[in-house]
């Protein structure tokens, strides 16, 4: 197909124009409408590409001079097309943050970021999902004779929260990049040790991915692999199945078979657990709402340390708000979004963490999971 | 009184957005919610509970300005298929939208074949700019949508529009046939619903049953 850039001089050469629109039913760009076209001003016809010949003949013979504008809109649709993904953009240095990346690059950065700062950062095992791909979580650690406490934070728990991945790894290139220049951040890292694990539910993240881009469980099947899918956020040993959960495999708040009933849950449960004496804070990245929860969710009975939880989230919340004006609304999830049981907040709290928080980050519902690439700097900036 | 961050005062008010934007969005003019400033509830005797609202919004197309609005929102007592009756009242004037609007009819009147698009926005949050207005009008037609089957217990957000065909009319209104994804935020479940929304610039739009 072409564009034409066509200028009529009488108006018998609009008349014709007007005419072989209406004739072949040709796609006018500019005037919108054929009654609109005028003598001395310009004209942008796009002709089908079997027509076009045809089309130029008759234009010839009534001596209207054209310009092709656009030799190929298929080509320039194409182009024009997002996301031209060059393998060779892999090294870390040119990772863009600030689009939604697969697993596999994923996988890639991890490893790379790794060898790029390894004073800092050591990658580890942490276990295996469902399908069997190996979940590996970064360490930020710097070396020192003291022993540190530690912060834990994991992201894409929930395979259609795109923005939560995007900011654990923004969160670490943040870290590492300015740790030697900016003194906060250098304070933190003299004190205490941070743990990210950057996609939690690795089986799911990828089907939304490949399959269904509004998937939320793992993918561990049941009921003889007619039905696929618990929700890991309901399958912490915390009043599991109590509230708010379904125990059908088709639904989406599917709590498992039984708590820790899914790889993934078991691997970071058994990891936490081992660690727990020295964990400050847990930390679990979601999306959408734009909110701080604190416990609990099965309940509306305040944990014990209520007071400081919600101070401290409130301070983090204003910082947030005061970057761009983005409002975060700060409570338990029983009081401020729906009961659920099960959760992973929920359960580092109860086995002793004392500050356990899950973010529900941008948006509140205009594009919901589906926020634009464009926002992931801007979320990411507010939410550090 | 309600804390306005309570899950049922945010419920109420997604009803109440979900309604406006089928009464006054457009292809042009597609309202938000920015906050919710004040919230109450009214228990009525044999008849429901009532939400009177305090909201702030946004026209997406010009976010520096705020839209305030007033809204009641009455669950019916009881019987879960019936829509709540919603009331709102938008303070001042809206902006006017007859050029946009008149240059996307005279766009889509023009089109040879119907158009029809999927998954906007894509998985990438991207719109192409020409398709804003569908989407937009999406958001009309879930607008309806969610003020028709929202009750105490859901909360509804348009996630995605899956599919959107528009069939050519003898008549002057346009027609467009949308598959739109509603995640429920309470049970989490994205569920897919087809809804026709006829629309014309001076008349408006509306769903066709």
């Amino acid at each position: 197909d072409q564009v034409l850039h066509i200028v009529p001089e009488t108006f018998q050469q609009v008349q014709h124009l007007q005419l072989l629109c209406s004739t072949f039913m040709l796609d006018l760009w500019k005037p919108l409408l054929p009654e609109d076209i005028r003598a001395g001003e310009d004209l942008h016809l796009r002709i089908p590409a079997s027509l076009v010949q045809e089309v130029k003949d008759s234009l010839d013979q009534h001596m209207i001079s054209y310009r092709v504008l656009i030799p190929d809109v298929q080509k320039l649709v194409d182009q024009s097309m997002p996301r031209k993904r060059s393998s060779h953009r892999q090294v870390s240095g040119d990772y863009v943050y600030t689009e939604y990346h697969p697993m596999e690059e994923i996988y890639q950065w991890m490893t790379q970021i790794q060898q790029k700062y390894s004073e800092l950062v050591t990658q580890h095992f942490l276990g295996k999902t469902f399908e069997n791909r190996t979940m590996y979580y970064l360490q930020i650690s710097q070396p020192s004779n003291k022993s540190k406490k530690i912060i834990w934070m994991d992201c894409g728990i929930h395979a259609r929260e795109w923005i939560s991945p995007a900011f654990c790894q923004w969160f670490v290139k943040e870290i590492l990049q300015n740790y030697k220049t900016d003194p906060k951040i250098s304070r933190f890292l003299q004190n205490l040790d941070l743990y990210v694990l950057p996609v939690l539910n690795i089986d799911g993240y990828i089907y939304s991915w490949e399959e269904d881009r509004l998937w939320r469980k793992n993918r561990s099947p049941y009921e003889n692999g007619t039905c696929y899918g618990t929700d890991l956020n309901r399958n912490f040993n915390s009043s599991w199945g109590s509230v708010g959960v379904s125990f059908n495999c088709s639904s989406i708040i599917f709590c498992g078979s039984g708590p820790e009933s899914e790889p993934e849950t078991r691997a970071v449960a058994q990891f936490i657990k081992s660690k727990k004496s020295d964990i400050l804070c847990y930390l679990t990245i979601h999306s959408y709402g734009q909110l701080i929860l604190t416990p609990y969710g099965s309940t509306t009975e305040p944990p014990s340390n209520n007071e400081e939880l919600m101070q401290v989230a409130k301070e983090a919340a204003a910082a947030l708000t005061g970057k761009y004006g983005t409002s975060y609304r700060v409570g338990s999830t029983a009081l401020i979004l729906y009961s659920n049981s099960g959760s992973s907040r929920d359960w580092a709290h109860t086995i002793g963490i004392p500050l356990s928080y899950t973010f529900e980050l941008r948006d509140t519902g205009t594009h919901g999971f589906v926020l634009p690439a464009n926002q992931i700097q801007p979320t990411c900036e507010e939410t550090m | 009184e309600l804390p306005p961050s309570h899950f049922s005062a945010a419920r109420a008010a997604a009803v109440a957005v979900g309604y406006l934007r089928y009464l006054r969005g457009g292809p042009g003019r597609g309202l938000e919610l920015r906050e919710l400033r004040r919230a109450r509830r009214q228990d009525i005797s044999d008849v429901g509970h009532k939400y009177y609202l305090e909201l702030e919004l946004e026209d997406v197309s010009d976010k520096d300005r705020t839209v305030n609005c007033t809204a009641e929102v009455l669950y019916h007592l009881g019987n879960k298929t019936s829509a709540p009756d919603v009331q709102v009242t938008v303070q001042g004037e809206l902006r006017s939208t007859e050029e946009a609007d008149k240059q996307f009819y005279n766009w889509i009147r023009s089109l040879e074949k119907e158009l029809v698009a999927e998954n906007i926005p894509d998985s990438h949050g991207n719109v192409p700019p020409e398709l804003e207005p569908i989407h937009l009008l999406a958001w009309v037609a879930s607008g309806y949508v969610i003020w028709q089957n929202s009750t105490e217990n859901t909360k509804f957000h348009l996630a995605q529009v899956k599919h959107v065909k528009q069939v050519k009319r003898s008549d002057e209104d346009l027609q467009f046939d949308f598959v739109v994804l509603l995640h429920e935020m309470v049970s989490q479940e994205v569920l897919p619903w087809e809804v026709t929304l006829l629309w014309h610039p001076q008349r408006g739009a509306r769903v066709s049953q």
